[in-house]
């Protein structure tokens, strides 16, 4: 059960072993507190560009082939003659605000700051199983990060077949400049990403299997550790996956094998291509693709679940079904991939099969909303801004999670598929919603990160206009999806059929630049805060788990002294047996008190 | 130009309340203690409200979107299955609206009027299977029966009896462009392969299929109402997909294999035309298209043509730089006008033949290197077919 065996005497010399020098403290620092915060900061750095990617070609959009500076500014006259956005470098535009979200922000950024940030410190343990790979985990995805901005910057454009890159349009440049040496830097990317990715889950999963506090059982953990090991979990068994289909692309783009590639006739000629299947890739893509999407929603699940029940001031409801529901979602995960192909050529029996394994996974994601909802009732909810997103992402993943009732239904999705109602869909349940998640750990666990607070009221001004307008632009594009236009085109004027879209897509655009734009109150907060933020206490929200037991100045190993010991769950908030509201998961069980809890 | 200073009042705005916050902050000296940044009573009671406030927002744009974007929805669907699909559709319409009005008023009303007080103690409630049974097993009913009406709509969609009367047309796309590919008095398609395209014969027809001698290929899709339309896809080059919104149907179009899709349509293109929600949504188009030809015409470019209704074929696959304008007019006719349309139309084989002798006086080497390439190609066909 707990790190048995463990011997306290060696931790305690192992605080005063260490002579840091700045490389080794900030740089290549092999501390999860700061591994933690280089993954943030990355992940802030890679969100800006993305979300300004999104910006851009929405106001491409909302004023197709209009003239504006800024994108002359941006993107130059190659790919922005006189301020027009050219058609090709939109797909780019699209495809990287894809790749960037939701690998580099909602899983690097999202799963790496947080997984590290608090593994250790919830659990009861002085670091990383291996702080070595850490470090090495996250250089790597530095390394992809860079690289995945560098292919931005070469002749013929960045990769611009869709996030998916589906061949062969990703693996012949004949068919898109982006094809070219941009695929390859993204191929390149990707695989590096992949390798960090996996580094870092399986050192997730050893640390939270060995290095457990003493009387820290499975069912004590808080949801937090649940979902970062379940996602962890995901990821060693997807990604590898992906990693495949890249190297079999890999092969086909530059050996010359027919992997995915067949009976081809392209600029006039016929390639040598025969026998290969791009549906073969769609599968070993959304294979990953599919359990990707609850690498990003899972770690955000249990950052809310913890910040709801700690601002409740109430227990979790339904601690067991919540991580019920968690096993039961990763578990469905790997055998849905197939409904993102129902329309794929794919045998229409599999469709079936397919809409009936993802409609099952409506199942434990309603019991985890009523289970939030619940956890509301007869609280007495301190509406701190990290309480304010975890509502949000409650309510976002309620309005986006419905829709996919429409989209898991192979019969509905026919009409749907590939339409900017499944843009709507996707960026409310997961894009959204793990955002929310984001951005209430940050807001919760910035203390505990940097020993200061940030500022509330900005705090409050950065959720209520980001809840107002990610409804604006997203609960619109509804209905556009259902008038039948088709996402990923460059402008939709070719088709008078939409024009009375237009002022719909001008109103999307609006609240995507009003919403964008007041993300600049968070980063002023954020970056402020590290420097000039009031000082925090060790317990600013009266907080059950093991992170506020430490002293708030950052240390080697944690915790001065032996390690805490762990007594009860971490939901005991305004237990009727106590006078406080809330009892730390290392306080005692007093003589006679009984367990309230299942 | 508006929309920068959108942007620009915007920002000030942002700037503006920052100094708010900061005023707020220095009416507060002497409380700047460690825990000034935690929400106060205060602060909960105004969150509070705001979270009531934002349910009503929440109402109000959903009712407001409704009427203002629900009529911009495709209608009436064109085709058989269609009628199906939609019914399912507004079903799990209804369910979704229900379940969405509950969960959200109860999410945003708790969330206010559960907002903390100082020295109120929650209540400590851990768990209840009987709640918890209840919200997992009625949406495993519901779903139950959605999935059991989505899965007979789907095996009836999906699955094309062989022995059944209909039209086999193939859908042909390539980068960026439609064709359509008649299969004739036999209504069998003649073998094709990409390595065969060479001229007239885009498509690359085997030309000594029997199959392919009354094969018509045109670029205009026109089709009969009331008759199945059995289509058979291909692509020459990277992945396309076939999609046509007002009959419900699209597939994906996979080069190296042949896909299908199936549909009975049901209202002819005047048809359609006539139904009041396309005469009113074509008016407004049309009002839309006067102001900016107005516009367009002050600038001193030409005005915009007034829009008629016509079905489409669009591509929903990215394929390309130029995907965006890939499309295929569809025209549905009387069966009569179908048959007329059709026996107006010139046959592939008479097209290469005329193509071959209008080529044949070009310069001798020029037709002994073509015909070389043709040999090549012809071989590779060969071996890739052992």
């Amino acid at each position: 059960m707990s790190a048995e065996g463990h011997d306290h005497a060696l931790d305690h010399e192992h605080e005063h072993h260490h002579k840091e020098t700045f490389i080794t403290k900030y740089i290549f620092s092999i501390d999860h507190k700061m591994i933690s915060k280089q993954y943030l900061i990355t992940g802030i750095i890679m969100g800006v560009i993305g979300v300004m990617m999104s910006l851009l070609f929405r106001m491409q959009l909302a004023w197709p082939e209009e003239s504006f500076k800024i994108f002359n500014i941006l993107l130059g006259d190659k790919f922005a003659p006189n301020g027009v956005m050219a058609n090709d470098i939109y797909l780019a535009l699209v495809t990287i605000h894809g790749t960037i979200m939701v690998f580099f922000v909602l899983t690097a950024g999202l799963s790496g700051t947080f997984s590290n940030l608090l593994i250790p410190l919830q659990i009861g343990a002085r670091d990383m199983a291996s702080g070595f790979m850490n470090m090495v985990s996250y250089w790597l995805f530095f390394l992809s990060a860079v690289i995945m901005l560098s292919s931005l910057f070469v002749e013929a454009g960045p990769a611009s077949s869709g996030w998916t890159i589906y061949p062969p349009l990703s693996a012949l440049p004949q068919a898109i400049p982006g094809s070219g040496m941009g695929m390859t830097l993204w191929l390149i990317s990707m695989a590096i990403f992949i390798a960090s990715s996996l580094l870092g889950s399986l050192n997730y999963i050893v640390t939270v299997i060995n290095l457990r506090t003493k009387g820290m059982s499975m069912t004590r953990l808080p949801l937090t550790i649940w979902t970062f090991f379940v996602t962890a979990i995901i990821g060693v068994v997807s990604f590898p996956v992906l990693l495949s289909a890249a190297l079999l692309l890999i092969f086909d783009r530059s050996f010359g094998t027919s992997f995915f590639l067949s009976d081809i006739y392209i600029a006039g000629e016929v390639l040598h291509y025969q026998g290969g299947s791009p549906v073969l890739f769609e599968h070993l893509f959304w294979f990953l693709g599919h359990p990707e999407v609850y690498i990003v929603i899972l770690p955000a699940m249990g950052i809310v679940s913890e910040v709801m029940a700690t601002s409740s001031r109430k227990p979790i409801f339904g601690y067991r079904a919540m991580i019920m529901s968690v096993l039961a979602i990763a578990f469905l995960s790997t055998i849905v991939w197939g409904h993102h192909m129902f329309v794929s050529g794919m045998n229409p029996f599999l469709g079936s099969v397919f809409t009936f394994t993802t409609l099952l996974i409506a199942i434990p994601s309603a019991v985890k909303a009523f289970n939030w909802i619940t956890t509301l009732w007869k609280g007495n909810l301190q509406l701190n801004p990290a309480m304010l997103f975890s509502i949000g992402m409650v309510s976002t993943f309620i309005t986006g999670g419905l829709t996919g009732i429409i989209l898991g239904d192979s019969t509905l999705d026919i009409n749907v598929h590939d339409t900017y109602f499944v843009v709507a869909h996707f960026h409310l349940v997961m894009g959204i919603s793990a955002l929310y998640g984001m951005f209430a750990g940050v807001y919760h666990w910035f203390p505990r990160m940097y020993g200061r607070m940030m500022n509330k009221n900005l705090g409050y001004i950065h959720f209520w206009v980001t809840a107002v307008c990610a409804y604006g632009v997203f609960f619109p594009m509804h209905f556009i999806g259902l008038a039948g236009l088709p996402r990923r085109y460059y402008t939709n004027t070719n088709f008078p059929l939409f024009d009375d879209l237009q002022n719909v897509n001008v109103l999307i655009t609006t609240f995507a630049l009003v919403g964008g734009v007041f993300q600049l109150v968070f980063l002023y907060n954020f970056f402020s805060s590290i420097f000039y933020g009031k000082k925090a206490v060790q317990n600013p929200w009266k907080s059950n788990t093991l992170e506020w037991t430490a002293p708030v100045e950052h240390i080697h190993g944690n915790w001065p002294g032996e390690l805490p010991e762990v007594h009860r769950w971490p939901y005991d908030y305004s237990n009727p047996n106590h006078d406080v509201d809330f009892v730390p998961q290392n306080v005692p069980m007093k003589p006679g008190e009984e367990v309230l809890h299942h | 130009m508006t929309s920068l200073l959108v942007i620009i009042v915007l920002v000030l705005l942002a700037v503006a309340l920052w100094q708010l916050t900061k005023i707020f902050d220095l009416t507060q000296v002497g409380s700047n203690s460690d825990t000034s940044e935690v929400a106060t009573d205060d602060d909960n009671n105004v969150q509070g409200y705001i979270m009531f406030a934002f349910l009503a927002f929440l109402y109000i744009f959903t009712i407001y979107g409704l009427f203002k974007w629900g009529p911009l929805v495709l209608h009436t669907p064109a085709s058989e299955h269609g009628l199906d699909v939609d019914n399912l559709m507004n079903i799990t319409w209804v369910l979704i609206f229900i379940v969405q009005a509950i969960t959200q008023a109860l999410l945003h009303y708790f969330a206010f009027k559960y907002k903390g007080k100082k020295d109120q103690k929650a209540l400590y409630f851990a768990d209840n299977n009987k709640l918890e049974a209840v919200w997992s097993v009625i949406p495993a009913v519901v779903l139950a029966g959605l999935i059991l009406y989505g899965l007979y709509a789907w095996t009836n969609i999906m699955f094309v009896d062989e022995d059944e009367d209909t039209i086999v047309i193939e859908l042909y796309a390539q980068q960026f462009n439609w064709k359509a590919r008649y299969s004739g008095t036999d209504n069998v398609l003649g073998k094709a392969n990409v390595r065969l395209i060479e001229g007239v014969n885009s498509l690359g027809v085997d030309m000594s299929d029997p199959y392919s001698q009354d094969d018509i290929v045109v670029t205009e899709l026109h089709i009969p109402k009331g008759k199945k339309i059995h289509f058979k896809m291909r692509s020459q080059d990277v992945l396309h997909s076939a999609y046509f919104p007002h009959f419900r149907a699209q597939m994906n179009c996979v080069p190296g294999m042949v896909t299908e899709f199936a549909f009975t349509p049901i209202l002819t293109t005047a048809e359609y035309r006539e139904l009041p929600y396309m005469i009113e949504k074509v008016a407004h188009i049309n009002d839309l298209r006067a102001k900016k030809s107005v516009e367009l015409v002050a600038k001193g470019e030409t005005a915009l043509d007034p829009y008629a209704f016509d079905y489409l074929l669009l591509c929903n696959k990215i394929c390309g730089a130029s995907h965006y304008n890939m499309q295929m007019k569809v025209i549905v006719d009387t069966p009569e006008d179908y048959k007329k349309w059709v026996s107006e139309q010139a046959l592939l084989v008479n097209q290469v033949k005329e193509a071959k002798a209008s080529a044949a006086p070009a310069v001798d080497g020029a037709v002994k290197q073509d015909s070389t390439k043709v040999g090549d190609s012809t071989a590779v066909v060969k071996i890739a077919m052992k």
